[in-house]
């Protein structure tokens, strides 16, 4: 039995735990349990009343059998009871009790609402904590309502004691976390700016978390943090290790409040002005210089928590990226922390050289530490940390050292954990490829990868080297020749089977006039392995067969015997059945003409996002994905691409398929979206069909057409339509201050919108209806952006049925994320053959800059403050302009409204002016915006005035709103 | 941070905090998976693992582990430090604690870490602070049965390694 000296003790609930302990058996423990709810039950239900000891008691014990992982459907309301009590512990017990269990009861939410705020009222600072505690427990909605508006308050009040402050602030941090909408902000935030000064250091630490929430949420209002977070951060950092007292933890001092104000100024970029930049410089100076001093204890909670700062302030170093000798001295400290004997920090280490690698400015340096990440890889003994180090050598692969880290990553795949084998091969891939100098080396590269770890080579990788294969006339001969040679092993894996008959069906013509590997040898070698392999990869190799038929019409006779046997013919699987049947008649019946365009080589795969590169993010998750994220892969890529020079990465040098977009530095990904890979191409059929061939042969000709129907790109159009059509935007204008309605319509079809932004991401439902009674088909749509529209607005489509019946509505999906401020308009492509005609139609799609608004609510006194800081000639732009519509109040005030910006009344000392204020969200930056409206109606005549940080934006935002009144 | 499990060697859930809401079945099959995850690990590895989209920082005092889930821009040295600066809590309270103690007064041991932790974050790093909160707490039940504190003499087969100090390995 444990001494305890301390607490009230439960003599009834020490022995009923005891009972609990003594069982030896699960149906003995659950014994003992029913009958204790038997006991309790009838105690509650009991005629005789319970005083407040034994009702603590009873509750106690119920949450102890709740805790045991049994269900509890009773007591909540004696739990109730216990909130009002004056007694602490048995209050204390009840919010216990609720603070537990209430999601599985909220019916008894009023009656808990009113004790919290009776508690709230008491002003004893102990029942005040109880009750915050609780609400920051619960963090429920109808907390949020019944309190959020309540908690700023007793947060900023002067007379507050301390504890009760840190329990508000956050309780509040809580409150915001589960619903922000209910948590207002006002007068309050720039109060709670100012306990960044408190001389409190609980206080402190409380509200900088607080205030780190708030500031994600809404940066501009939370920007005068940014100097009080860096002067208490420059007072601790050069403080003496006893002047912070208690909050001195093993020598460190205040690490927990330090990590939390490092963490707060990672909310912003680095500091404009350039005192407070140079005292922040000093800061991290400060913290990188002490990791050199001999540690003031051998206790692994000194270096610990020294180290949590050091890391900490790391990241922000990074997250600046802008003073080139503090990346250079974070690496070179992060490179001592690679070899320290703490298996933690070398996890660390090569975590956080990992987001180092991606800096212009460290990259060079994090390079150097090559060999130590390769020696990590090989005897590091735990594999979460080998984990790392396979992501710091993919992050810190380039051009000069491709060939070594690939080939030092495929040799680790030999021995590597299961659990992380895939992710490998998928990194191994896309490098190789990427830094891919000539096209062989990245063939070799991708059969060996399925040599060695064949059964986690997913479908994207072998697509990949297919699509590049058939888009690289060079390398077509010698990746015939190898997948030739490799198939001659007597076991061979089935990624390598598939791969093989796909190339081979294509290019073995190449090969062929060598004796060793003439058609019948080819032919053979493939049907060897036949009957080894699964039904797809069957259906893959019939398709092969006839296509040798084409390439090789002396094989034909042995084709077809093949096809012909009971075994094909016969299959008890459907789908090698028919593709066995269709092909046979196919080859009897077509004219080598007809066969030679049915079955004509591939053509190019549209350029396109590299499917295992998609794979690969959305495995790690968003944002995980360092350097190459921003990536778009050009499979198409010849020679031209290697003279390109990329001005923004000097560091690595050009690649021979790899469109680098001019990024330097990884961004936080708020969502991981949706990519076409090549698993779509045939969505509706359960084969992996790269050939698509399971089409009836009667539709000929346009088997090709098939092939690229279901692509989100606009396929190279291999049917003779119209030429290129004209962009409507008829209506695009009227969308600048809506997000819903029809955006087309003609005879044929009528194109509605609806969308809805949030921050810096979008998403549009396109519904397109057949006004028709007959059926579109070959129907595909795409959206087309102009090269610099790419780099500032993501667009992802998402695919569509291709036919769509008469009378009928179909729905597509796009996924939008501004990257960064941008003018262009993405275009809308629709293509469908109506009665035996191709209809195109090209429509505006009304993405605008405007729509990645947020708007801010602000008092006069902040309007006017900011109007003035936005003062440079380049930051406004104004345009006079006359009224093309009645000037009427309320239409003008919910056309400003609509555009995203919050209207502010009471700012203008002009009641006839509107003034309107907004945060555009782009994933690179956020665009504080200020707008004012002037109306002059004698002269029909409007002045419109805007004010942003960035003069491409005012300059567009004028542009699109001055249109609309 | 999303939540913080305490469990015993075997396997037996003590103690848990959670900061995210999640329903019961979600936070049952969360504790059995993460459970069975640091429990197979070997004592030299590194208290850092990637877990679903979270990273988890855990430590073994005795024979108890404590385990948290933080996000994955949360920084894991000092998340160690803080349930290092919890085990120091629990065992300047209950003096030398071991899990016993836990067991037997989780009600306790909950009070304790409210007062540090709140929604996620640290409240009140000091020492000192927090355990007056605490005591306060304690002294404003003087008027519970002075009988009912001495609870003495009720047998229970301990196992050792329950009633070792934390912080005795």
């Amino acid at each position: 039995m444990p001494a305890v000296s301390k607490g009230d003790g439960m003599r009834g609930l020490a022995v009923f735990i005891s009972d609990i302990r003594n069982c030896k058996s699960k149906e003995a423990e659950v014994k003992r349990i029913n009958k204790e709810l038997a006991n309790i039950r009838s105690k509650f239900k009991g005629d005789k009343a319970l005083d407040g000891y034994s009702k603590k008691k009873y509750v106690c014990k119920l949450l102890f059998i709740f805790l045991l992982g049994h269900d509890i459907d009773f007591g909540h309301m004696e739990a109730v009871n216990l909130l009002s009590s004056n007694k602490y512990t048995e209050k204390q017990i009840g919010y216990l009790f609720i603070s537990v269990l209430v999601n599985s009861n909220s019916d008894l939410i009023s009656l808990i609402n009113n004790g919290i705020k009776n508690d709230l009222a008491s002003r004893n600072p102990t029942f005040m904590n109880l009750a915050l505690h609780c609400i920051a427990n619960v963090g429920s909605r109808e907390m949020a309502e019944a309190f959020a508006s309540q908690i700023p308050s007793i947060l900023v009040a002067g007379d507050t004691m301390d504890s009760v402050k840190q329990s508000a602030a956050l309780c509040l941090l809580r409150l915001n976390r589960t619903s922000p909408d209910l948590v207002p902000m006002g007068e309050w935030t720039a109060r709670v700016v100012h306990l960044l000064n408190d001389q409190h250091l609980g206080v402190v630490t409380a509200a900088t978390s607080l205030i780190t929430t708030l500031a994600q949420k809404s940066p501009e209002d939370f920007r005068t943090s940014i100097s009080l977070a860096v002067a208490r951060l420059s007072r601790i950092v050069t403080s003496a290790s006893i002047d912070l007292q208690d909050y001195t933890y093993y020598f460190v001092a205040a690490p927990w409040l330090s990590v939390k104000l490092l963490r707060l100024l990672q909310c912003y970029p680095p500091p404009e002005d350039a005192a407070l930049r140079s005292r922040l410089t000093e800061c991290l100076e400060t913290i990188l210089n002490k990791a050199q001093e001999p540690p003031k204890s051998k206790k692994v909670q000194h270096s610990n928590a020294k180290n949590a700062v050091l890391f900490e302030a790391i990241a922000l170093i990074i997250h600046h990226d802008s003073e080139p000798t503090l990346l250079v001295r974070a690496c070179n400290q992060l490179g001592q922390f690679l070899q320290h004997r703490e298996t933690n920090l070398r996890y660390l280490a090569l975590e956080s050289m990992c987001t180092l690698a991606s800096s212009e400015f460290s990259h060079e340096a994090v390079k150097t530490h090559i060999d130590t990440v390769i020696n990590a890889l090989k005897t590091e003994r735990d594999v979460s940390v080998r984990q790392r180090a396979v992501d710091l050598l993919y992050a810190m692969c380039d051009r000069s050292n491709s060939k070594q880290i690939v080939a030092e990553m495929l040799s680790y795949l030999e021995n590597a954990d299961y659990s992380i084998r895939e992710e490998i091969v998928l990194k191994v891939a896309i490098l190789a490829e990427k830094y891919a100098v000539d096209y062989t080396w990245y063939v070799d590269t991708i059969l060996n990868l399925i040599r060695i770890a064949g059964d986690h080579v997913s479908e994207e990788v072998w697509y990949r080297v297919i699509q590049i294969v058939i888009n690289q006339d060079d390398v077509q001969g010698y990746a015939a020749k190898t997948v030739f040679e490799a198939l001659q092993a007597p076991a061979c894996h089935e990624n390598l089977l598939k791969v093989g008959g796909y190339i081979l069906g294509e290019f073995g013509n190449l090969i062929a006039g060598d004796p060793r590997s003439s058609p019948l040898v080819q032919f053979n070698l493939l049907h060897s392995k036949f009957h080894l392999c699964s039904v797809p990869t069957r259906a893959l190799l019939l398709s092969a067969y006839i296509k040798f038929i084409n390439l090789f019409p002396e094989v034909k006779p042995t084709i077809q015997d093949v096809l012909r046997s009971d075994s094909q013919l016969r299959n008890a699987d459907v789908e090698l059945q028919q593709r066995a049947i269709e092909y046979l008649r196919l080859s009897c019946i077509a004219s080598t003409d007809i066969l030679a365009t049915v079955l004509e080589e591939m053509p190019p795969f549209p350029e396109r996002e590299s499917s295992i590169l998609a794979k690969l993010k959305k495995k790690k998750g968003p944002g995980k994905v360092p350097d190459m994220d921003e990536a778009r892969w050009n499979v198409n890529g010849n020679t031209e691409h290697s003279e390109n020079t990329e001005p923004t990465n000097k560091s690595s040098p050009p690649s021979l398929v790899a469109d680098l977009l001019p990024t330097n530095r990884p961004r936080p990904a708020s969502y991981s979206p949706t990519i076409l890979s090549a698993g779509n191409m045939a969505p509706s059929h359960p084969f992996t069909d790269l050939l698509n061939m399971n089409s009836s042969p009667a539709a000929g000709a346009s088997l090709l057409v098939d092939v690229l129907s279901d692509l989100s790109s606009p396929a190279p159009a291999p049917t003779t339509g119209p030429g290129p059509t004209d962009v409507c935007e008829e209506h695009f204008s009227r969308f600048v201050c809506k997000n819903n309605g029809v955006i087309f319509e003609n005879q044929l079809l009528q194109i509605g919108l609806k969308s809805e932004y949030r921050q810096n991401l979008g998403r549009i439902y396109v519904f397109y209806g057949n006004k028709t009674s007959s059926q579109f088909l070959s129907f595909s749509s795409s959206v087309t952006s102009s090269d610099t529209l790419k780099t500032q607005l993501n667009v992802h489509t998402m695919p569509v049925d291709p036919t769509v019946e008469g009378g009928a509505q179909l729905q597509q999906i796009l996924n939008i994320e501004c990257l960064s401020d941008f003018s262009d308009t993405p275009v809308l492509n629709v293509q469908f053959r109506y009665g035996g005609t191709l209809q195109n139609i090209a429509v505006k799609l009304p993405v605008m800059l405007n729509k990645f608004f947020q708007p801010t609510e602000m008092t006069s006194e902040d309007f006017f403050q900011r109007w003035k800081q936005l003062g440079v000639p380049q930051q406004e732009v104004q345009t006079i302009f006359k009224a093309q519509h009645p000037m009427d109040t309320d239409v003008t005030n919910a056309k400003i409204l609509g555009f995203g910006v919050a209207l502010l009344s009471g700012v203008d000392p002009n009641p006839a002016n509107f003034v309107g204020a907004g945060v555009i969200h782009t994933k690179n930056t956020q665009v504080g915006c200020l707008l004012r409206l002037e109306p002059n109606p004698q002269a029909e005549m409007y002045r419109l005035t805007l004010r942003t940080s960035r003069e491409s934006v005012s300059q567009r935002l004028c542009d699109l709103l001055s249109e609309q009144f | 941070m999303q939540f913080m499990l305490l469990f015993s060697r075997q396997g037996k859930l003590r103690l848990q905090k959670w900061y995210v809401p999640l329903c019961e079945k979600e936070k049952k099959k969360i504790t059995r998976e993460l459970v069975q995850t640091v429990l197979a690990r070997k004592p030299k590895m590194c208290s850092f693992l990637e877990w679903r989209d979270l990273k988890v920082v855990y430590k073994r005092y005795a024979s108890l582990y404590f385990c948290c889930a933080i996000e994955p821009q949360d920084n894991e040295l000092i998340t160690l430090e803080i349930i290092h600066r919890y085990v120091e809590l629990l065992d300047k309270y209950f003096g030398s604690v071991c899990e016993l103690d836990i067991i037997f007064n989780f009600e306790k041991a909950y009070f304790i870490l409210d007062e540090f932790l709140l929604g996620g974050e640290a409240q009140e790093t000091s020492k000192k602070n927090v355990l007056k909160a605490i005591e306060q707490a304690d002294l404003l039940q003087e008027n519970i049965d002075f009988q009912m504190r001495l609870f003495a003499g009720v047998m229970v087969p301990n196992l050792v390694s329950e009633s070792s100090g934390l912080f005795q390995n």
